[in-house]
């Protein structure tokens, strides 16, 4: 329990500092804002349009991508741990579930999930 | 009790504060070799040899003012950059830096934390970091943010299986978590995991070299493209942060290599932890090596070899790895 509580003051004093380094900065720096020096950076033209616009939907196929495959990496680090004592059996097991693994990336990859435009 | 915490408090601001200079003192080093690669010779004038550069450097953004655009979600713009450095800080926690030690008759252990789960909880933070990336993205309103982010992200994820399944290996040798176990079985220099998981090692530095959005990966912050990426339009110590998080992401990487691949602590004659510091310092000089080396790869080929290359090695590796440790 002490070794998550040693974590618990990490965290604290970790955002203490970057909390206190705010605030220091916030105290000496200079405050000058008008609305040309708040305007978002365009290459120093006036920006065009909103900036929350349409993306590739890509993006989205490959966190579905990630999503899936990272969800089974972490099945792997249980097994790995105890595979000292596990024998034979747990290593066949495995290696038919990494085959599966395999399958499933060959697949998206045929199926075009993998083609980047 | 209350000596244990004040023990624990002792051992925290050592870390953080070791963490921050070794953050400020990797931005000096890389500038420094960066110019000798390329036949400069860099920072030179802020005292003998520029080694205040840091810490001037640090003093001008604490001075610069901060310029908030007037179309941000101001919420998400503000913790953006904390989310951005706190999980990379964190990893910290659990990294053996020394062995134990006697210090006024009281031991010391040589890490914050000894958990025995101790590199899932480096995975599970670092991952966070992720979301302070496409936070800051996202809530700065500009297009180069919201492109550099989203970049950054498919990236990171991307890597994030690749850079989990390669150090499957380790753990199937060593089998255990905790990082104090792994240093403990890799003590002289034959026993160390590098010689028997060089396959591993190289799939490690290079999905981590993507994951910490460095060079040849740094599609994120092209700045032929997308001027800076998802921060382009923070300043001051907003932008620092960001900064700070991207040196100690690699600081932490370069840590977690060193304590899984190259026995950590472990040397002879000199003492510990300065092992350490020359593990990580030789680990670090890498790094700016290979962005001196290697020009940027372009976005689809950066997503074809996450995808296509390096996850179906890294599941070949950990196949061939436990067969290996069978036998």
């Amino acid at each position: 329990m002490s070794e998550y509580l040693s974590i618990l003051i990490f965290i604290l004093i970790g955002t203490g500092i970057v909390l206190f380094t705010f605030l220091l900065s916030r105290l000496i720096r200079p405050h000058n804002p008008y609305h040309a020096k708040n305007l978002n950076y365009e290459c120093a033209e006036e920006p065009v349009g909103n900036s929350w616009f349409q993306f590739n939907n890509r993006f989205y196929i490959f966190a579905l991508i990630f999503v899936i495959f990272d969800v089974e990496v972490i099945f792997l680090f249980p097994w790995a741990v105890a595979f000292g004592q596990l024998g034979l059996f747990a290593l066949v097991e495995m290696v038919i579930f990494i085959l599966i693994l395999f399958f499933g990336i060959f697949y998206a990859w045929k199926k075009g999930a993998l083609k980047w435009v | 009790m209350l000596e244990m915490v004040l023990i624990t408090l002792i051992k925290v601001l050592v870390v953080v504060v070791a963490v921050l200079t070794g953050c400020a003192y990797s931005t000096y080093m890389e500038r420094k070799v960066l110019g000798r690669l390329q036949n400069r010779i860099g920072p030179s004038y802020a005292g003998p040899f520029g080694l205040l550069q840091p810490l001037a450097d640090g003093l001008k953004l604490i001075f610069k003012e901060d310029i908030v655009p007037s179309n941000v979600e101001r919420i998400t713009f503000a913790l953006a950059p904390m989310i951005a450095f706190i999980p990379a800080l964190l990893s910290f926690a659990v990294i053996p830096f020394s062995s134990d030690f006697e210090l006024f008759g009281y031991h010391i252990t040589g890490m914050l934390s000894d958990l025995n789960i101790g590199i899932l909880f480096i995975f599970a933070v670092t991952s966070l970091g992720v979301y302070g990336i496409v936070l800051a993205g996202w809530s700065s309103g500009s297009k180069y943010s919201l492109l550099g982010g989203l970049r950054a992200t498919a990236q990171m994820i991307s890597y994030e299986v690749a850079y989990g399944l390669s150090i499957i290996g380790v753990i199937l040798i060593a089998n255990t978590l905790s990082m104090r176990e792994l240093v403990a079985i890799q003590e002289g220099i034959t026993n160390w995991i590098i010689w028997k998981q060089p396959f591993g090692f190289l799939l490690y530095i290079t999905a981590a070299i993507a994951e910490t959005n460095r060079a040849p990966f740094d599609l994120p912050e092209a700045e032929s493209e997308l001027v800076a990426g998802y921060h382009t339009e923070y300043s001051s110590m907003r932008f620092s942060m960001f900064f700070i998080g991207e040196y100690a992401n690699m600081l932490a990487v370069a840590s977690v290599g060193t304590t899984l691949f190259f026995g950590g602590w472990n040397g002879p004659f000199l003492p510990p932890v300065l092992w350490f510091v020359i593990k990580v310092v030789a680990f670090m000089f890498c790094y700016i090596w290979l962005r001196a080396t290697f020009p940027r790869l372009r976005y689809d080929q950066l997503m074809n070899f996450g995808w296509k290359v390096l996850f179906p090695l890294a599941l070949l590796n950990t196949m061939v790895t436990a067969a290996w440790v069978m036998l």
